[in-house]
């Protein structure tokens, strides 16, 4: 991870935003942005950030490499839209946020403490089991996620949301145990193995030089 | 029935704002036959509806005037009001228009004396206005409208006030049995000056046009300031007709924008600029204004307007497109966004803001009367293609009085040049 960090700083000395563009999903929609200054002041969440979507891309151009990929803000969105319905140069800011957490994580610069990161691999890592999250055990993972005392004080807080999820059949307390898995599990992971693989390609297309 | 002398040597006018009076006139001042046909029942178009021009800040009125004066001395210039062109057939040199002419229910005798608007008693949103006031159902659309002729609605047709005002008219100047006609005379070039429109405001979903009655438009604002118009002059907020001190401009209110109008309607920097002004000279040091921007496009000449608006310590300039608007309890729209100039979130709240609304063409390219090229925001471009019909003024493109005025004149040569070799070919 950290040889690609160092391979990807060698290969775009220059330009961050080079590196984006090439790299980054919709990255390529960057420069087309005016900093009017809409998608931040139309942020629910901006103002808990340090760096609304509007600043991280001004800070792309500046070529501020560590401030941007080490953010916490690129972890901060959370899908509401409500910036890519209203900017006047209709940039996909969404994806380019998800885009940019995305690519930090690759390179290993995912701020070490980060709650979404950990429950974004937690998701992902329960998600691979059974080829279907396992809603009990993601959220008994995710109420452990800062230790035990803190896990019982998290569940009981949320037991109504918890028993209500039952009831609905949201949430299967013999999830618990193993729990039910799609249809075709091998087919599940022979899909995403071919989906890594096409991602590996277009990485290596993009990406560093073989051998870099 | 109205009769039109006209040849294929004849220049028809399309639009009377004063894209389209320029070009008349300097037509029909170097010989040439002219039709001029005008949607509204008088000339002037969207100019008559401003209080001040800039950048010298004097009054359209007089400019108006002028032209109002060479237009009534002028024998080769045949004006149509309440007319509009639904097709055109032909080519350069060589076309046949058909024009479609609205009953206005008050013929050439009219003096303009007004007994009729006081004699009816229904009253109907003002559209000289932009609806900020109301007018009677006879009315004269503004003071200085040229035909000086008196209007009936067609809504108070077939009701007791149609017969009030005719009863009340000493001059027979009233005839309740005009009809819509429509009729059509041959034409050899055509100027296409119908002009712009603002763009619609509640399509701005997040700054509440049609939500908060303190959210205005920049061209309602022009109504405002005027001492002639719907509050005579005083700047209030119109929820509860309080003075408006702390105004906000939103700029590029429509404009710039993918979701809205692609381009940038060029003037409405400039506008704002001169609204603020009009600001300041109501109220002074107690006047608190704040200019929300993407950037400032006062071109060529007009920075120097843009330097002295600027170094007034009661404007204040910030950088940001605001996201949305919400009102407080006293009904004060309250303007929230971030500031490009270190990320700061604002929430300000204000007596009125005047978005500085964009401009788009008037005539809906879906259903434009003549075939013609139009570019991808609707304006007419400057194309062979187009023949002998050839675009003036905000029809062309987002323009300010002086750019329209020139580009006005340049199409009039265009259109005598065509006239001319049809005359040469005839001899
Ligand atoms: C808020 C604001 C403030 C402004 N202030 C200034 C200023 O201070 N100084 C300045 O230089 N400029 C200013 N402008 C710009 C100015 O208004 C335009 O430059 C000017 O109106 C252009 O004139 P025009 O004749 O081309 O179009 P218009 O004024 O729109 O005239 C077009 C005419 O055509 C008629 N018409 C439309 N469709 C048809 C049809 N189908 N058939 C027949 N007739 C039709 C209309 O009724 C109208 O009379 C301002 C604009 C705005 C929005
Ligand atoms: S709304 Fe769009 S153009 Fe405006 S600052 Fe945000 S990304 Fe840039
Ligand atoms: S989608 Fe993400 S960046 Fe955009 S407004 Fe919502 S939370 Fe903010
Ligand atoms: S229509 Fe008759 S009453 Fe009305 S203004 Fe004209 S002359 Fe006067
Ligand atoms: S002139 Fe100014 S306010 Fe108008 S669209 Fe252009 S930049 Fe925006």
């Amino acid at each position: 991870m950290g040889e690609l960090n160092t391979a990807m700083i060698e290969r775009y000395r220059n330009s961050f935003l080079k590196e984006v563009e090439a790299n980054v999903e919709e990255g390529e929609w960057v420069k087309m942005c005016m900093q009017c200054g809409v998608c931040s002041g139309s942020c629910p969440l901006g103002k808990f950030w340090e760096h609304p979507p509007q600043e991280i891309f001004m800070m792309i151009r500046a070529g501020k490499r560590e401030a941007v990929l080490q953010s916490e803000s690129v972890w901060m969105c959370t899908s509401c839209y409500n910036c890519i319905v209203r900017c006047p140069r209709e940039l996909p800011i969404t994806h380019i946020m998800h885009g940019l957490a995305h690519y930090a994580k690759r390179l290993g610069l995912v701020p070490k403490t980060n709650p979404t990161a950990k429950f974004a691999q937690m998701f992902w890592d329960n998600l691979m089991v059974k080829g279907r999250v396992n809603e009990l055990k993601l959220g008994l993972a995710l109420y452990f996620m800062n230790g035990f005392g803190d896990g019982i004080k998290v569940a009981l807080k949320n037991q109504k949301l918890g028993m209500a999820m039952m009831k609905t059949g949201r949430m299967n307390p013999k999830e618990a145990f193993g729990g039910h898995a799609v249809k075709d599990l091998a087919g599940f992971h022979k899909v995403l193995k071919k989906a890594q693989e096409l991602e590996d390609a277009r990485i290596a297309q993009n990406g560093p030089p073989a051998g870099a | 029935m109205t009769a039109v002398v006209a040849t294929n040597e004849t220049i028809l006018v399309v639009g009377g704002g004063i894209s389209g009076m320029t070009a008349a006139l300097e037509a029909a001042e170097t010989g040439k036959r002219v039709v001029l046909v005008e949607k509204r029942p008088y000339l002037g178009g969207r100019v008559s509806q401003l209080y001040k021009y800039f950048p010298k800040l004097c009054f359209p009125t007089c400019g108006l005037e002028i032209n109002q004066r060479r237009a009534k001395q002028n024998p080769n210039l045949t004006i149509l009001t309440m007319a509009e062109v639904t097709g055109l057939a032909g080519d350069k040199g060589n076309y046949r228009a058909t024009v479609k002419l609205s009953p206005r229910y008050v013929n050439a005798n009219c003096t303009a004396c007004g007994d009729c608007a006081t004699a009816v008693t229904a009253q109907f949103d003002d559209e000289y206005n932009y609806g900020l006031g109301k007018r009677k159902g006879a009315y004269l659309p503004y003071r200085m409208a040229h035909p000086a002729r008196y209007v009936l609605d067609p809504a108070i047709i077939g009701t007791p006030d149609a017969e009030r005002a005719k009863a009340a008219c000493r001059y027979d100047a009233i005839d309740l049995e005009m009809q819509e006609e429509t009729i059509d005379f041959p034409c050899g070039a055509v100027i296409w000056a119908t002009g712009w429109k603002p763009y619609d405001a509640a399509k701005i979903q997040p700054y509440g046009y049609d939500r908060f009655a303190n959210v205005i438009t920049s061209v309602e604002f022009e109504r405002m300031a005027d001492p002639t118009g719907p509050t005579g002059g005083k700047l209030v907020r119109p929820s509860d007709g309080k003075e408006a001190k702390q105004v906000a401009f939103i700029q590029c209110a429509g404009s710039r924008d993918r979701n809205h109008l692609l381009h940038c309607s060029r003037i409405c920097c400039m506008a704002s600029f001169k609204q603020c002004t009009y600001v300041i000279d109501a109220f002074g040091a107690d006047a608190r204004i704040n200019v929300y921007y993407i950037d400032l496009r006062a071109i060529d000449r007009f920075e120097d307007f843009y330097q002295k608006v600027r170094a007034n310590q009661n404007i204040k300039f910030i950088k940001s497109k605001p996201a949305s608007i919400t009102q407080d309890k006293d009904g004060s729209p309250v303007v929230h966004g971030v500031d490009t100039e270190g990320y700061q979130r604002f929430a300000e709240p204000h007596d009125l803001v005047v978005l500085a609304i964009g401009m788009e063409p008037a005539v809906d390219p879906a259903s434009f009367p003549v075939p013609i090229v139009l570019n991808r925001e609707g304006f007419i471009e400057a194309a062979s293609a187009n023949g002998g019909v050839f675009a003036a003024g905000g029809a062309a493109d987002a323009l300010d009085v002086n750019r329209a005025v020139q580009h006005a004149t340049g199409a009039a040569l265009r259109a005598i040049q065509v006239v001319n070799s049809v005359a040469r070919a005839e001899v």
